[in-house]
């Protein structure tokens, strides 16, 4: 199966980054800046994926299956925290958590 | 065009209009499942880059268990019952206009990067990726261990009923 060029890929990745991007910066629920961060680190997945397919070297996939692997961590922890300030303030918008404005 | 690309666009349309509709819908439980819809765009995106392996993990890790996570912290925090769960969203034109300078920021880079060529075919990959990861990455592997011990425990510090 042969597929298009290395550029396809960086512009697809950077398409999706892009989108993700937009999702943390207007999204106000912290689970929903949490899809948008997914959205971004999948961006970079199809990154290294993709430049380990044209340099023919296989520290690419290595670095991706890293990113993958920190990804669920974060994703555990932070729904965690998410979580635990849903129990402490009853409300999950990032707007409503400024307690420690000064 | 050949066959191979088409079909890359046609994966690559349906993550582009998955994540739009993720970040975009009001619903969040619709969110999470067009989030889903994009994780296994992405693992298709990883067939075409020769990857199987990836596919797996990506399937495996994200599609079955991230997004089962995010649905139960939904579940907890939103009251499916009932009320609906939408939610707004804040500074869209702010968010679109930081979004579209950095993809033109990264586009910038490509433009003047010279065409890559596919390397030469490098037979099992499978094989050489494993022995990379026990290989020269085996301390970056045991780490990653102690990273996702840490980060469990972690988890369920923050996340266990106050006693």
């Amino acid at each position: 199966m042969t597929g298009p060029g290395l550029h396809a890929y960086l512009t697809l990745a950077a398409l999706v980054f892009a989108v993700g991007l937009f999702g943390v910066l207007t999204r106000r629920n912290a689970i929903g800046i949490l899809l948008g961060i997914e959205l971004m680190l999948n961006a970079v997945n199809i990154n290294l994926a993709a430049f380990a397919r044209f340099h023919a070297d296989v520290a690419g996939l290595v670095f991706a299956l890293f990113t993958i692997a920190i990804t669920v961590a974060e994703v555990g922890v932070g729904l965690a925290i998410v979580i635990a300030v849903f129990r402490a303030r009853k409300t999950v918008e990032a707007d409503h958590l400024d307690l420690l404005r000064g | 065009m050949t066959a191979g690309t088409l079909g890359f666009w046609a994966v690559a349309l349906v993550l582009l209009a998955a994540s739009l509709a993720t970040v975009l819908t009001a619903n969040l439980f619709h969110a999470v499942l067009y989030l889903a819809a994009a994780l296994v765009a992405t693992a298709l995106v990883f067939l075409f880059l020769e990857a199987p392996f990836l596919f797996g993990v990506q399937l495996l890790l994200y599609a079955g268990g991230v997004v089962t996570v995010l649905v139960f912290a939904i579940m907890l925090t939103e009251r499916l019952v009932g009320e609906r769960i939408t939610q707004t969203s804040r500074f869209l034109i702010h968010g679109g206009v930081v979004a579209t300078a950095v993809f033109v920021g990264i586009a910038g880079f490509l433009l003047r990067a010279a065409p890559a060529t596919p390397g030469p075919p490098t037979g099992d990959r499978l094989v050489d990726l494993a022995r990379a990861l026990v290989g020269p990455y085996a301390p970056a592997l045991e780490l990653l261990g102690v990273l996702l011990v840490a980060a469990l425990i972690g988890a369920l510090y923050f996340a266990r009923a106050e006693d």
